[in-house]
C-alpha cells in the first residue's frame, strides 16, 4: 500500500471521528450542566487522536522500511559485485522503480536488453550500467517493499481507528477538550518557530560533514592558502585527489567584485536616499521612490543577462573604439561589468537602509543646524551624516554581505577563469560561481571536485554571517542612541 | 546732555561687508543637490535602459513565422503498403518530411526533378513540420488522401530573416540563409502564405534544441508547482511561527535564539539554501533530483524569514485593545488570536507573502544546485517529476549560442517580469485596500 493512500485513509478516519465527536458532544449537552468546551473542540480532539499517532507511526515506519530495504539490497549486492556499493544500490533501486511501470511487474524479461526495450516504450530510461544480475534483486526488493508497505499500512490503520475510538470515548459534558486541543495547537506553533533553528543547524551540519570529508582528501592549508584553483574533472569513479583547490583566487575575485559594486552602490544609494528625504518634493518622491524600488524587485538573473548580452559586449566594443580600433582593453566578461551591474542592483538596498538611518536622526539636530545658518547641504554633510555614520557603516556591511553572496550576476558576467589580477577590466571568478560550476552536471558525491563546493559554501556562510552579525550589532547600538 | 540730536552724532562709515563666502556656499549647495539628482538619474536611467533593451530584444518572440501550405496527405507516401488498419505504428513512422517538402515544391512551383534547387529547400521549414503533420493525421486519419491547408512553422533562421534581424549585406557564403531561400520567402510572403502569427508555442513547448519549438511551458508548470508548495509551506509555517513569537513566546533565551536565527537566515545567501537542499533533501533523504518538490521546499525555507518578519509586523500592528476586549469577553488566548487578531492582520500577512513569493519566483541560484538545470521536454505530471523553472529556463537559454534563443530568452524575461509586476501590484492594492490605521 502506498504511503500517500494510507495518509488519505487516516485523514478520512480523522474527519469521520471529528463529525461523530461533534455530533456526540452536541447530543451529550442536554441542557443540564453547562458544557466545558464547545462541541467542535470534542470533534477536533477525536480528530487529533485519530490522525496524530497514526501519522507519526507512518512516517517512522516509512523511514525504517526504507533503510531496512537499503541494507537488504546492499547485503545482496555485496555478495555479487565488488563495485561501488552506494552506486550499485542506487541502480538496483531505480531498476525496481522502473519495473513497477511494466504491465506485469512480477515477471520481467531476464536480460536488460529485452527489459530496456519494453521500458523505453513506457517512457522509462534506466542508467546504462544497470546489469542483468540486478533484475532478480530488484524483484526481491519490490516484494519486500510491498510486504513492508502492507504491514505498515495496516498497523497505521488500526492505530488510527483505536485513537479515534479512544477520543470519542472521552466525550463528556465537563470534559476539558478545549484545553487539550489548544495545548496541541500551542505545541505546533512552537514547533513551527523552532524551524528557524533547525534550518540553521541543517545548513551548518550538512555543509560541515561534506567539508570534513573534503578535508580528509585535501589538506585545509592547501585549501585556505592555495593560490591555484585547478580542480580538474570529477571523472566518475576516479576519486583521485589530483587537482588544486586554492581558495585565494576565488576569495580575491569575490572581494574585488564586491568592492567595485560597493563603489557604485554606496555613493549612488546614499545620495539618492539623502535627496529623497531632504530635498525631493512630495510628488517627486511618490513617483521616484517606487521606481527605484523596482530595481530591487527585478530578479538577479535579469541583471546577469543584461550584463552578459548587452552591457559586456557594449563595453568591449567601446574600449576597442577608444583605442582607435585596436584590441579592446575591457573584456566582455570582467570585474568591472559584473561589479557595475551588481552595484546597480544594490542601490535600492543601500538607499532603503540609509533612508531609515537618516530618518532616525532627531529633527532637533537638523533644526539646530539650520537655525545657526547652515545651508541644507552643510547640515547634511556636517551634522546628519556624521550622526548617522555608524548606521551607514552597518548598512554598507549588510550590503557587502549581499554582494559577496550574490550568484547569478557573477555566474553570467564575471567569467569562470580563476585569475589573480589587479586589472578591473579582466575576468575573475568568485566563490559562488565555483559552487555552481562544481555542482551542475553529473555528480560523484565523494570526489573532492564536488565536495569542495561545500567547503566553499561553508566559508561563504561564515563570512556573510560574521558580517551580518557585526552589521546588525552596529545598527542596533546606533539606533538605541536616540531612543 | 539733552541738546544732542541724532543728527549731530558722528556717523561711522559702514564697514565693508565681510566675505563669509555665501556665494561659494550656495554653489556648494547647488552642487550637492545636483549630485543627488545625478544619483537618482543614474539609477533610473540604468533601469530604463535595461528594460528597453530587454523588451526590444524580446517582444518579437511573441510572434513566429508560419507558412500555410496546401498539404496533400498522399496515402502512397504515408502508408505505401496500406497496412495502417492492422499496424497503427505506420502512421507514427511515416515520412511526413516528404509530404511537407512536396507541398512546398508545389507551392513554389519548383521542378521536382531539379535536385539542386530542391536541396536548397532544406532548412526552410522547421524540423518540427514532421510532428505537426503527424498530429494532423493522428487527430483525424480520414484526412489521408485529401489536400488540406496546414500552417507549418518556418525554421528559426527564416524567422529571423523575415523579422529583419539578420544583416543581409553580409556575403551569402557567411550567412545561414541563402539568397534563393530569401527569394522564396519573399514570394510566399507576397502571396500571404508566409506570415507572422501569435506564438502560442512559446507558452506550450518544453525544452528543445531548435529555437522555434522551444518554449516555457514546462518551466511554467514547474514554477507553478513550486509556488504552490512555497505558498502552502511558507505561509502555514511562517504564520504559525510568527503567532508563537508575537503572542505566546516567553521572554527567554530560547526565544532570543529563535529570533537571532530568523534574522540571520534572512541574510544568508540564497545559494547556501541550494547547498542545504542538495545535501539534505537529495543526498540524505533521497528525494528525486530536478523535482519541483525539492525546489519548492528549498525555496520555502528561503522565503520563510521574509514571511515571518512581515507577519510579525502585521500582528504587532493590531492594537492591544482588540486583544483585551476579546479576553475580557471570556475568549481563551488561542481564540483571541485566531478569531480576532489573525483576521485583522491578514492583509498585512498576505502582502508580505506575495512579496516573498515574488522573490522566490525570480530566484535561480539554489535551483541550479538541486539539478533543475535539466533538459526537460515533457510536462511534469506531479511535483515529483523532473521539471525546470522559469528563471532557470532563462539561464539555460542564456548559455545557447544561437541568436534565436536570445530572442526567446528575452521574451521569457518579459513574461517573468510581467508575473512579478502583477504580484507586486496585487500586494500594493491589497495594502491600500485593506490597510487600517488604528
Amino acid at each position: 500500500m502506498s504511503g500517500f493512500l494510507v495518509f488519505l485513509l487516516v485523514l478520512a478516519i480523522g474527519l469521520a471521528a471529528f463529525f461523530i465527536g461533534r455530533a456526540r458532544a452536541l447530543g451529550a449537552d442536554t441542557g443540564g450542566q453547562k458544557p466545558h468546551s464547545r462541541a467542535h473542540y470534542h470533534g477536533w480532539w477525536a480528530f487529533l487522536l485519530a490522525t496524530g499517532p497514526a501519522l507519526a507511526l507512518l512516517i517512522l515506519w516509512s523511514i525504517g522500511a526504507n533503510s531496512y530495504l537499503h541494507s537488504q539490497i546492499a547485503e545482496r549486492v555485496a555478495a555479487q559485485s565488488s563495485e561501488n556499493l552506494g552506486t550499485t544500490v542506487g541502480l538496483v533501486r531505480s531498476l525496481a522503480a522502473g519495473l513497477n511501470h511494466l504491465d506485469d511487474p512480477a515477471h520481467p524479461p531476464a536480460t536488460m536488453e529485452a527489459l530496456n526495450a519494453i521500458l523505453a516504450d513506457k517512457g522509462v530510461t534506466l542508467a546504462t550500467n544497470t546489469q542483468d544480475y540486478m533484475i532478480p534483486l530488484a524483484l526481491e526488493a519490490n516484494a519486500t517493499k510491498s510486504r513492508l508497505g502492507w504491514i505498515g499500512g495496516i498497523a497505521t490503520f488500526i492505530l488510527s481507528v483505536l485513537g479515534g475510538l479512544y477520543g470519542l470515548s472521552q466525550i463528556a459534558v465537563r470534559a476539558r477538550a478545549r484545553h487539550k486541543v489548544e495545548r496541541v495547537m500551542l505545541g505546533s506553533l512552537f514547533a513551527a518557530s523552532t524551524l528557524a533553528i533547525v534550518t540553521t543547524i541543517g545548513i551548518v551540519l550538512s555543509m560541515l560533514f561534506q567539508t570534513i570529508t573534503f578535508f580528509e582528501q585535501v589538506s585545509p592549508t592547501s585549501f585556505f592558502f592555495g593560490t591555484v584553483w585547478d580542480p580538474r574533472f570529477a571523472a566518475a569513479g576516479s576519486g583521485g585527489s589530483e587537482g588544486q583547490f586554492g581558495l585565494i583566487p576565488l576569495l580575491a575575485g569575490t572581494l574585488y567584485i564586491a568592492f567595485v559594486a560597493l563603489l557604485v552602490a554606496v555613493p549612488v544609494g546614499l545620495m539618492s536616499a539623502v535627496y529623497m528625504s531632504e530635498y525631493a518634493s512630495r510628488p517627486v518622491r511618490s513617483v521616484v521612490k517606487p521606481a527605484l524600488e523596482l530595481l530591487a524587485g527585478i530578479p538577479t538573473i535579469v541583471y546577469g543577462i543584461f550584463a552578459l548580452v548587452t552591457l559586456g559586449p557594449w563595453l568591449r566594443d567601446l574600449s576597442a573604439a577608444l583605442t582607435g580600433g585596436g584590441s579592446p582593453f575591457i573584456q566582455a566578461q570582467s570585474i568591472f561589468t559584473a561589479g557595475l551591474v551588481m552595484g546597480v542592483m544594490l542601490i535600492p538596498v543601500v538607499s532603503s537602509l540609509s533612508d531609515d538611518i537618516i530618518n532616525a536622526v532627531p529633527q532637533a539636530m537638523r533644526d539646530g543646524s539650520l537655525g545657526l545658518g547652515a545651508t541644507r547641504s552643510e547640515t547634511i554633510r556636517k551634522v546628519i551624516l556624521p550622526a548617522a555614520l555608524p548606521g551607514i557603516v552597518g548598512a554598507v556591511l549588510l550590503t557587502a554581505s549581499r554582494a559577496i553572496g550574490e550568484t547569478m550576476i557573477v555566474v553570467l558576467a564575471a567569467g569562470v577563469a580563476a585569475n589573480l589580477t589587479a586589472n578591473p577590466f579582466e575576468a575573475m571568478t568568485t566563490i559562488t560561481v565555483k559552487i555552481v560550476n562544481q555542482l551542475t552536471g553529473d555528480l560523484e558525491f565523494n570526489s573532492p571536485q564536488t565536495l569542495v563546493a561545500f567547503a566553499l559554501g561553508i566559508t561563504l556562510f561564515f563570512v556573510t554571517l560574521a558580517m551580518n552579525i557585526f552589521a546588525l550589532a552596529i545598527v542596533r547600538k546606533y539606533r538605541e542612541q536616540y531612543e | 546732555m539733552t541738546g544732542i540730536t541724532a543728527g549731530s552724532l558722528p556717523v561711522a562709515a559702514r564697514p565693508p561687508r565681510r566675505d563669509i563666502g555665501i556665494k561659494k556656499r550656495y554653489a556648494a549647495e547647488a552642487r550637492f543637490k545636483l549630485y543627488g539628482i545625478a544619483a537618482i538619474t543614474f539609477g533610473l536611467a540604468f533601469l530604463a535602459i535595461m528594460l528597453v533593451t530587454i523588451v526590444g530584444k524580446g517582444y518579437t518572440a511573441f510572434w513566429q513565422t508560419n507558412v500555410t501550405l496546401p498539404v496533400t496527405f498522399d496515402a502512397a507516401i504515408i502508408d505505401p503498403q496500406d497496412k495502417r488498419a492492422s499496424d497503427p505504428t505506420v502512421l507514427v513512422k511515416a515520412n511526413y518530411d516528404k509530404l511537407a517538402q512536396q507541398a512546398l515544391i508545389a507551392k513554389l512551383g519548383i521542378d521536382p526533378k531539379d535536385k539542386q534547387t530542391v536541396a536548397k529547400l532544406k532548412g526552410f521549414l522547421s524540423d518540427s513540420a514532421r510532428v505537426q503533420l503527424r498530429n494532423v493525421v493522428a487527430d483525424d486519419p480520414s484526412v489521408i488522401g485529401k489536400t488540406v491547408d496546414v500552417s507549418l512553422l518556418a525554421s528559426a533562421n527564416i524567422d529571423s530573416v523575415f523579422k529583419g534581424q539578420v544583416d543581409l549585406t553580409v556575403p551569402e557564403a557567411r550567412r545561414k540563409v541563402k539568397d534563393q531561400q530569401i527569394e522564396w520567402m519573399k514570394s510566399l510572403a507576397a502571396d500571404g502564405a508566409l506570415a507572422e502569427k501569435f506564438n502560442t508555442g512559446l507558452f506550450t513547448f518544453g525544452a528543445s534544441s531548435r529555437p522555434e519549438t522551444s518554449g516555457i511551458g514546462v518551466a511554467l508548470v514547474g514554477s507553478l508547482y513550486m509556488m504552490a508548495i512555497v505558498l502552502v509551506l511558507a505561509l502555514l509555517i511562517g504564520v504559525a511561527a510568527s503567532i508563537y513569537l508575537e503572542e505566546f513566546a516567553a521572554k527567554n533565551r530560547l526565544t532570543d535564539l529563535i529570533e537571532v536565527n530568523i534574522n540571520n537566515l534572512a541574510a544568508v545567501p540564497s545559494i547556501v539554501f541550494g547547498l542545504l537542499g542538495l545535501a539534505v533533501f537529495i543526498n540524505f533523504l533521497g528525494m528525486p533530483r530536478s523535482a519541483s518538490i525539492v525546489g519548492g521546499i528549498t525555496l520555502s525555507l528561503m522565503t520563510l524569514p521574509t514571511i515571518i518578519i512581515a507577519t510579525r509586523a502585521a500582528l504587532a500592528a493590531v492594537p492591544p485593545s482588540i486583544r483585551s476586549a476579546a479576553l475580557g469577553l471570556g475568549a481563551s488566548k488561542m481564540q483571541m488570536v485566531f478569531h480576532h487578531v489573525l483576521p485583522l492582520a491578514m492583509p498585512g500577512i498576505l502582502t508580505g507573502t506575495i512579496i516573498g513569493l515574488a522573490r522566490a519566483l525570480g530566484e535561480t541560484a539554489p535551483l541550479l544546485l538541486i539539478g533543475m538545470v535539466a533538459f526537460v521536454a515533457d510536462y511534469p505530471t506531479t511535483p515529483f517529476d523532473p521539471s525546470t523553472a522559469l528563471p532557470v529556463q532563462i539561464y539555460m537559454w542564456a548559455n545557447e549560442a544561437e541568436r534565436a534563443f536570445v530572442e526567446r530568452m528575452s521574451g521569457a524575461i518579459i513574461i517573468l517580469l510581467i508575473f512579478l509586476m502583477a504580484m507586486n501590484i496585487t500586494a500594493i492594492i491589497l495594502r491600500r485596500r485593506f490597510e487600517r490605521r488604528w
